[in-house]
């Protein structure tokens, strides 16, 4: 069965639908593309064709790039095949672009054939790139769609001429939300942002498209750029009007991103490179420089890591075969402080029914308006809809009885990380429930509070991070008891709230905070070495790490950092490296410099607001004279959380490195230009990054040194990863 | 090594770089042609007896561009066997200039070099003629370009100068210019502006403010932080260069920068042949000459290492040099230069510069020559560097001698 349909009504309007088979999503392949480029070319030569609709038969328009055609762009790549890439990218250009001028020629005043875009919902990446070349874009006034060019959160930019059309129809500034930082919007909001042209009711959708392309005026079919004497709105790199946005994009690009993503800086040359020559010669550019993108290592890792591997993820790679999917109705929660109120709500929103309990009923009130304040917050950054917060509390009921948990299909307990409370409700919930039991801790081993349930293969971890609203990664930590059935079930339960899951083994801190750890630890023990505070941070930064280690600390609070490095160094014994960053979080826990929380910490902070690193910090640790390296700097924080996560793979915590880029990026915001820690070494090579080891290990001690598989693969040569 | 001689140095009042300003009146050109002529005619010079004209200027569009060079000998008492070369090395145009001149100058050759700039920022914008190293984003992403203001707050912040620093420094430019005036130490060396009908339009430098105070200059908003710290946040891309620091002090205002201005300046250059054929005594010899490229982030370092090499290609030392003009970009450079040289006040710029009197960019780095050459006579002194940073991450120097 072909990709798109094709109807040719009695007005002489044809309606090709795009409705892949089989699939609940449209997304562009080759065999799409080329299907796509007949049935236009045959509208478009067809006298009695009078225009041309394009929409979806499926609720959605489309949701992208397929995986497999992308990889096989890629594949193409490889090597020293550049040319080959390029030429596949110019060939959707050529299409695109064949289609666009729909038969006529502006230059020569030869009318185009109309042609509308009728979205009905989700238009996403190449499925917001193809109505871009439409005359008209219509969409339907559904609250569940969203619009817009993601491509950069994957490490790609919009190749199939989404950049050079949408910087030409916006501006610079006005079309940078949607290029360089993805932003994705309502049908409303794409309207206002003039991404699109026309929202309409569902029910008129297709009748207003084809109305209008019926009625069409001559000048509304030559796009604003093949229009005589276009000017790029808000101004050219070199015209006074567009000097300084375009000096500004570079800075703003630069101080946002830190330059560690290759796609941003060559989209923006692509823009600017673009913006000094015709039409179809910035396609070409593009063209030359989403090929160079395609090349780039860290593109490939992203792409693999955030795009492909996250989707296999969520789509249940690691869910146990031959268990049919759970029918989730209701969910339990248990402890109602920040992270059960923030479960009890991404449940809610996925339409779950959500018992939430407390020790009393007051304490679990105080959990929904938890609830409700991170609601009013997502409401005002337009990322909850009004009509749908109602139907999202009645969904929510708080309870101080255990027994409401009776017919819930899963249970997650979330109360304070102490192994006895934890214990005692664990018992509690077990013995009024038959459904799966689930632990959200981040640091007690789930053998150790299994040991209280009768039937610990109904027993797991579900680690959600903070804010949980926010976080996408859930660490699903298999115990050595649990079932295939309770794995399968949570995993269900991860797709349900559309978070990614990661199935972990059980140790200690399972993955994400055995190995963010280290990288606090780093930073600190810096501190304590004299190495300015200022370069730790930056150094992070420049990383691409989110938050600089020693904000982190802050943000978690220093008696958290100290609790903890209590009682690892009391398991771990002799062991335990990491006594030096102790002594600076015991010097600040003694000082009550506590963190944020405390308005001192490693910064100060006036009323929570952070103003700079705190400035007696350097007469207790003054500076060295000779400061070292950023390079050494990066290298010390990067190597010290990638060496953790090898061990994790090494001891079997994780099974497969691909969860681990995965999860480290998703978890703790891991480089994410890399890929994750397992795609950085392989960038490195295993060989380089075995020299650096050694060399970090002469330089700074033992907990550098090599995991024994780093070794193994810088004497075979292999990769972690396998794209 | 032989380089040329310096035989006359002119320059013009420079008038305020706005359309108030009184020059504003008149062309880039026309001023161009009108320092030309007056080195013609001071030194009696056949107009033919000119190797080449090599005039500096930075914004090289609309009436600046198309090699102003050629144009100013066009509209100037030049024979039109005179050929000219316009180049840009930024803010030291001018001294450019010179040093290409006195180095082609030929042991034996009679005939001489003019070498100048100008610069009216009055009528042709700073920036109008675009620049890829601070728009092209493979340059300025990879390069971390910022503008000069934001270099020099980070290196104020990275010398650890403070605000009251600056503005003192300030304010002694001012008193100097204003000294220097009125005890008529520029008269020798400056050529009033005329119009088309020989009316004077321009007799001084009107960019000076003799009754500034600390207060006046205290009470000026620093003009770089905003750009810096908020839109488009340049502070954080100099930092990716620069990351032990957590901020950036922004202290650079109006008051301690140098001045928006119109000006232009001509050096004549020749040998001992030159002179001895036309019956001219040479001011002074060039000693000496330098030019580097160094970190673009930070920009104006440059003169550090220009400096540095300028005095060991002769085996000089900085306590051989009895005069240092040091280009006042802002503030933070000639305190920069003074504090890693560790430089006597008296001996820095002495009659004020480019913060009291302005910096017509092209024109600049030959005015500083004239500048020096004067002072030198007046103080009876031997030796002076030149010095100026550059936009992109450069610097040139100059040391002459009195002969």
């Amino acid at each position: 069965m072909p990709d798109f349909q094709y109807y040719l009504d009695d007005d002489g309007v044809a309606i090709i639908t795009w409705n892949v088979p089989h699939k609940s999503m449209n997304t562009m392949s080759w065999q799409s593309l080329h299907e796509m480029a007949e049935l236009f070319e045959m509208a478009i030569s067809d006298n009695q064709v009078k225009g041309i609709v394009l929409t979806s038969g499926k609720p959605d328009f489309a949701g992208g790039m397929d995986l497999n055609s992308l990889a096989k762009v890629k594949e193409q790549a490889q090597g020293d095949h550049s040319r080959n890439a390029f030429e596949l990218v110019m060939r959707f250009h050529n299409i695109f672009r064949k289609i666009e001028l729909a038969g006529g020629d502006p230059k020569k005043s030869i009318p185009a054939k109309p042609i509308a875009a009728a979205l009905p919902g989700t238009a996403l990446g190449i499925g917001y790139e193809i109505p871009l070349i439409c005359h008209r874009i219509f969409a339907a006034n559904n609250s569940k769609a969203i619009i817009g060019l993601p491509e950069i959160k994957v490490g790609l930019f919009p190749g199939a001429g989404g950049t050079t059309r949408l910087v030409r129809r916006l501006g610079i500034i006005n079309a940078g939300p949607y290029l360089f930082k993805g932003k994705l919007l309502s049908p409303q909001k794409a309207l206002q942002a003039n991404m699109i042209d026309v929202v309409t009711e569902p029910e008129n959708l297709l009748e207003e498209a084809r109305h209008w392309v019926l009625n069409a005026k001559p000048k509304a079919l030559i796009k604003s750029w093949d229009k005589q004497g276009f000017r790029m709105p808000g101004g050219s790199p070199y015209d006074s009007k567009g000097y300084m946005s375009f000096i500004g994009a570079s800075a703003s690009l630069s101080s946002s991103t830190y330059r560690v993503y290759p796609a941003a800086n060559a989209m923006l040359s692509a823009i600017y490179e673009g913006a000094l020559t015709t039409f179809d010669r910035a396609l070409e550019i593009e063209a030359r420089w989403f090929t160079k993108v395609l090349l780039d290592p860290s593109s490939t890792a992203m792409i693999n890591s955030l795009f492909i591997n996250k989707k296999r993820l969520e789509k249940g790679a690691r869910r146990p075969a031959g268990i049919e999917v759970a029918k989730l109705r209701k969910v339990g929660v248990v402890g109602a402080g920040m992270m059960g109120s923030g479960i009890a709500l991404v449940s809610a929103q996925s339409g779950l029914q959500v018992v939430l309990i407390d020790q009393n009923i007051d304490d679990a009130q105080k959990g929904l308006l938890r609830v409700v304040k991170i609601i009013q917050k997502q409401l005002k950054y337009g990322q909850m809809d009004n009509d749908v917060v109602g139907e999202t509390l009645e969904r929510i009921s708080t309870q101080s009885d255990f027994t409401s948990l009776k017919d819930a299909d899963l249970v997650i307990e979330a109360v304070y990380e102490y192994p006895k409370i934890k214990a005692d409700v664990i018992s509690r919930i077990e013995s009024n429930t038959d459904g799966i039991i689930a632990s959200n801790t981040s640091t007690l081993p789930i053998g150790g509070l299994a040991k209280v349930c009768q039937s610990p293969d109904r027993f797991l971890g579900l680690h959600f991070f903070s804010p949980v609203d926010r976080m996408m990664l859930v660490e699903v930590i298999r115990g050595k008891h649990t079932s295939d059935k309770a794995v399968a079930l949570s995993l269900d339960y991860v797709s349900r709230i559309r978070k990614t899951p990661i199935v972990v083994n059980d140790a200690r801190f399972f993955y994400a905070n055995r190995c963010v750890i280290p990288y606090l630890n780093e930073g600190i023990r810096m501190v304590g070495e004299g190495i300015a505070p200022a370069l730790i941070e930056n150094a992070a930064y420049q990383c691409g790490m989110p938050v600089g280690p020693l904000q982190l600390v802050d943000e978690t609070s220093i008696d958290l950092a100290a609790s903890i490095a209590n009682a690892t160094k009391m398991a771990l014994g002799n062991a335990y490296m990491h006594e030096d960053a102790d002594r600076v979080i015991f010097n600040l826990a003694d000082l009550g410099r506590l963190g944020r929380k405390a308005n001192a910490g490693f910064y100060e902070y006036d009323n929570g607001k952070r103003l700079g690193i705190w400035k007696g910090l350097k007469e207790l640790y003054p500076p060295l004279k000779q400061q070292p390296s950023i390079k050494m700097v990066k290298n010390r924080l990067l190597m010290i959380q990638a060496i953790e996560a090898v061990r994790t793979i090494q001891e079997g915590v994780l099974e497969n490195v691909q969860e681990g880029n995965v999860g480290a990026i998703l978890g703790w915001g891991f480089a994410p230009w890399s890929g994750g820690p397992f795609s950085w070494l392989d960038m490195l090579g295993a060989k380089e990054a075995l020299k650096l080891c050694e060399q970090l290990q002469k330089h700074c001690g033992t907990r550098f040194a090599a995991p024994s598989l780093l070794q193994d693969k810088a004497a075979s040569g292999e990769r972690f990863t396998h794209s | 090594m032989t380089y040329g001689f310096i035989f006359d140095a002119v320059r013009s009042p420079r008038g305020k770089g706005n359309r108030t300003g009184s020059l504003n009146s008149i062309t880039s050109v026309d001023l161009s042609a009108q320092m030309i002529n007056a080195i013609l005619s001071r030194n009696g010079i056949a107009n033919d007896n000119i190797e080449d004209v090599i005039w500096g200027n930075v914004t090289q569009i609309g009436e600046q561009g198309g090699c102003i060079a050629r144009a100013a000998i066009l509209l100037s008492q030049l024979d039109d066997c005179v050929p000219g070369l316009s180049i840009n090395r930024f803010c030291a145009s001018g001294l450019e200039s010179v040093n290409l001149a006195a180095m082609q100058t030929e042991f034996d050759s009679t005939r001489a070099y003019l070498a100048g700039g100008v610069e009216m920022m009055s009528r042709v914008p700073l920036g109008s003629d675009g620049a890829a190293m601070a728009v092209d984003p493979r340059i300025a992403i990879d390069a971390a370009f910022v503008p000069q203001g934001i270099s020099a707050d980070l290196i104020a912040t990275e010398w650890g100068f403070s605000r009251e620093e600056c503005d003192i420094y300030a304010l002694n430019s001012q008193k100097r210019a204003s000294a220097a005036w009125s005890e008529g130490r520029f008269a020798h060396s400056i050529i009033p502006v005329h119009d088309i009908n020989g009316i004077e339009i321009l007799g001084h430098d009107e960019h000076i403010r003799p009754n500034t105070n600390l207060d006046t200059l205290a009470s000026l908003e620093p003009s770089f932080a905003d750009i810096g710290l908020n839109v488009p946040g340049f502070d954080k891309v100099a930092i990716l260069k620069y990351p032990h620091l957590e901020q950036i002090n922004h202290l650079h205002h109006p008051g301690n920068s140098s001045g928006i201005v119109d000006g232009a300046a001509a050096v004549l250059i020749g040998s001992q042949a030159f002179g001895e054929a036309n019956r001219i005594k040479p001011k002074a010899r060039i000693v000496s000459i330098a030019k580097v490229g160094s970190e673009p982030t930070i920009m104006l370092t440059g003169p550090i290492a220009a400096t540095k090499r300028a005095l060991e290609n002769v085996n000089m030392e900085i306590a051989d040099i009895d005069l240092f003009e040091v280009n006042e970009a802002f503030a933070a450079i000639p305190l920069m230069f003074k504090q890693e040289f560790d430089i006597d006040e008296n001996k820095m710029n002495v009659n004020g510069g480019a913060i009291s009197m302005g910096h017509p960019l092209g024109a600049t780095g030959a005015m500083l020559v004239s500048t020096a050459v004067d002072e030198l006579e007046r103080a009876d002194l031997n030796t002076a560097l030149i010095t100026l940073c550059v936009g992109g991450g450069m610097g040139v120097a100059t040391i002459i001698e009195r002969v």
